[in-house]
């Protein structure tokens, strides 16, 4: 089986690569200035929504009670999809789903592809196998355009060249579109992209798109966009293959009331985002004459079994978490290894590749809880990062190196010394004799082990000469308390 | 058994061994507290809906009735020098402009419509509180591929099918749900490049809403 979540399997551990990232001063002044743009602009829409928490409310359920039943939405997705037209592919796993689309794609007798931005193509590393069965791929979406044109990687779930400025992007584009006469004007930026895929939309005759929403009541499909690539994407070319996770399933058209009015206040602070497409099956005399859909698992359902764990599914890839996290913001989303980036990323990147991969990605965080207060599906992503830290943790503990480490020992003997009020006030003591080594004036300085990593950055007071408790027992003795 | 069947028996084994094995037959239904019908009367609601697209970068041009149509029209494609247009056979015949050169849809290859700089369409109905036209491509509205090549979209909102809340525009599009639909908030547009937004890429770059109604 090969569960695959983009190249995790390759990247260095989050405090390697985050270190990397903290010296790359532009790289931090782009994410700072990026993501404070979207943060004030989701502010302000979402404070004028009066319903905002019911509608999170609803959308946690919502999602939580299809991913209960899903077997059976999938099943009526399906039927429904299938009555339209459409014709429906099961993938266990990455290369399943790659081989589907190349088989899809060589039988229709096509070389190329255009494709609206799918971060699932991504996570299966769809392009790379693209290439491989000697398939060109054309990304339409300006930010995946400026990823694939720069050969980079995508570093936030909604805006993949968050990381780039326009300077940056005005010298990719001149070079791949051969237009030296590029200003950095942004307006000047969009309307090559426009020049450079006009012809791709018109010529290529196959599409390769994700999906926002899948719903199961009607067999539809959702794309949401700003751009018009995607409408291009899903309605010029004679074939249409759309890549969908298993948790992308919503029970009713009904249910897009809600997720349409949280996503895009959420993604990019708009009341609504220029374009959303819906499509069932084929359309006769509009459209695609051939729809394929590609139902993903790649991991998915190992997350289903613990009810905490299931609610990562519950995310619809807003990438409003990524721009509050403190963490996010100052080393882009590069760092995490993964595709999922920022604190939605910490959770599912480790949670897909069971744990093999990304196991430090659920300490990227320091739980200040501004993930889960701007998540529209109210997960609850500090809970789950502990969580998961604690599976870390046992599977550390498996092995002899894991329970001989530093850190397993001293929260062994953590739990030893809080297990009781003489061993506690013992410790206390004990602390107190041994910190004079260290101890100038009032503060500790260059602790050793591991503690020397927070000594290293960060002020740490000595241990008072007396505790709280002592100090209670002196004074209520003096006034006969 | 073909691959394929394993795999999707898999995949649903994977799933009913994941889930606990009791559950309802029946999922409940999720609470909707959210607000359902909007709270505006008809004159603010109409001007919420201009407010919120001029925001978009929109046009909006607003007549009394579908006999002032072909005017609003005309000064439309007249204020940005186009003389061509493209519209759906089912589009009436009344509401034409003259001196124009109309291009009717009549299946036409997507060649022959790349080009045309302006379409005319109507809509299924539209949102006032987040300004986004609703169009299911039946009719006037014209197949898909008509809103997206020509660079200027001039669609035409019947007043009676304006709604406050997406909610009720949705509610309102029950029997056509399984139609393709595309929901328009504005002229294409990109934040891609340090999350401002930009208008004008891919889609039509200018669009026009003529608003008719008593």
């Amino acid at each position: 089986m090969s569960i695959r979540v983009g190249k995790t399997a390759k990247a260095p551990e989050f405090p390697v690569a985050a270190k990397c990232a903290l010296q790359n001063e532009q790289l931090r002044k782009n994410v700072h200035h990026a993501t404070d743009v979207i943060r004030n602009k989701r502010a302000l829409r979402v404070a004028e929504m009066p319903d905002w928490e019911h509608l999170r409310q609803s959308a946690h359920e919502i999602k939580e009670q299809t991913l209960a039943h899903l077997d059976r939405y999938l099943i009526e997705f399906e039927r429904n999809c299938t009555a339209a037209g459409g014709t429906v592919h099961w993938a266990r796993d990455a290369d399943e789903a790659n081989a589907i689309a190349i088989s899809l794609i060589q039988q229709y007798g096509g070389d190329e592809v255009i494709k609206v931005k799918t971060m699932t193509s991504d996570e299966v590393q769809m392009n790379p196998a693209l290439h491989a069965a000697g398939i060109t791929p054309h990304e339409t979406d300006l930010a995946d355009m400026i990823v694939q044109l720069g050969d980079d990687e995508p570093s936030h779930i909604v805006v993949p060249a968050l990381h780039r400025n326009r300077f940056e992007i005005r010298d990719i584009f001149r070079k791949k579109m051969h237009r030296a006469e590029l200003t950095e004007q942004p307006e000047e930026l969009a309307a090559a992209a426009r020049r450079y895929l006009r012809d791709r939309f018109l010529r290529v005759k196959i599409g390769v798109s994700g999906a926002n929403f899948a719903i199961a009541e009607t067999g539809s499909v959702c794309v949401v966009e700003s751009e018009g690539n995607g409408r291009m994407c899903v309605t010029l070319p004679e074939v249409l293959i759309t890549l969908v996770g298993i948790e992308k399933m919503i029970p009713s058209f009904q249910d897009l009331e809600v997720f349409l009015q949280l996503l895009p206040r959420s993604a990019t602070g708009e009341r609504m985002n220029p374009y959303n497409s819906l499509w069932t099956g084929v359309h006769a005399g509009d459209g695609p004459r051939a729809f394929h859909v590609i139902l993903l698992d790649n991991g998915r359902t190992k997350l289903l079994q613990s009810k905490m764990e299931r609610e990562t599914l519950d995310c619809i890839r807003c990438g409003a978490c990524l721009n509050a996290c403190p963490v996010y913001r100052e080393t882009g989303g590069h760092a995490y290894g993964s595709i999922y980036s920022g604190p939605i990323g910490a959770i599912l990147s480790p949670q897909l590749n069971s744990m093999q991969h990304s196991r430090s990605l659920p300490y990227a965080s320091s739980l200040c809880g501004a993930c889960y207060e701007v998540c529209p599906v109210k997960i609850n992503i500090p809970e789950i990062l502990i969580h998961l830290r604690g599976r870390v943790v046992q599977d550390d503990q498996k092995t002899l190196s894991g329970n001989l480490s530093q850190m397993n020992l001293a929260m062994q003997g953590a739990a030893i010394a809080f297990g009781s009020r003489r061993r506690y006030e013992a410790a206390q003591r004990l602390g107190r004799m041994g910190q004079t080594l260290f101890q100038r004036g009032d503060q500790l300085r260059h602790l050793p082990g591991m503690a020397g990593g927070w000594t290293r950055f960060r002020d740490l007071r000595a241990l008072p000469k007396q505790s709280f408790r002592d100090w209670w027992k002196a004074n209520s003795r003096e006034t006969g308390l | 058994m073909s691959a394929a069947q394993t795999a999707r028996e898999e995949i649903l084994a994977r799933i009913r061994a994941a889930l606990p094995a009791e559950r309802d037959a029946t999922p409940p239904t999720a609470p909707r507290s959210y607000q359902r019908t909007g709270s505006l009367d008809r004159e603010q609601c109409l001007h919420l809906l201009r407010d919120r697209l001029l925001d978009y970068g929109a046009e909006v041009i607003e007549v009394d009735g579908e006999a002032a149509l072909s005017g609003a029209i005309s000064a439309a494609l007249i204020k940005v020098g186009e003389r061509r247009f493209i519209v759906a056979s089912e589009f009436p015949a009344a509401w034409l402009p003259s001196d124009f050169d109309v291009v009717i849809d009549r299946n036409l290859p997507i060649a022959a419509i790349e080009g045309i700089p302006a379409v005319i369409t109507t809509s299924e109905a539209a949102v006032a509180s987040s300004g986004t036209l609703l169009l299911v491509h039946q009719g006037a509205q014209g197949r898909r591929v008509l809103t997206l090549l020509p660079d200027h979209h001039i669609c035409i909102v019947d007043t009676a099918r304006v709604f406050e809340l997406l909610p009720e525009a949705l509610a309102a599009l029950d029997a056509v749900k399984s139609k393709p639909l595309t929901t328009i908030a504005g002229p294409s547009a990109t934040s891609d490049i340090e999350m401002t937004r930009i208008l004008g890429v891919h889609g039509p770059r200018r669009l026009t809403i003529i608003l008719y109604g008593d």
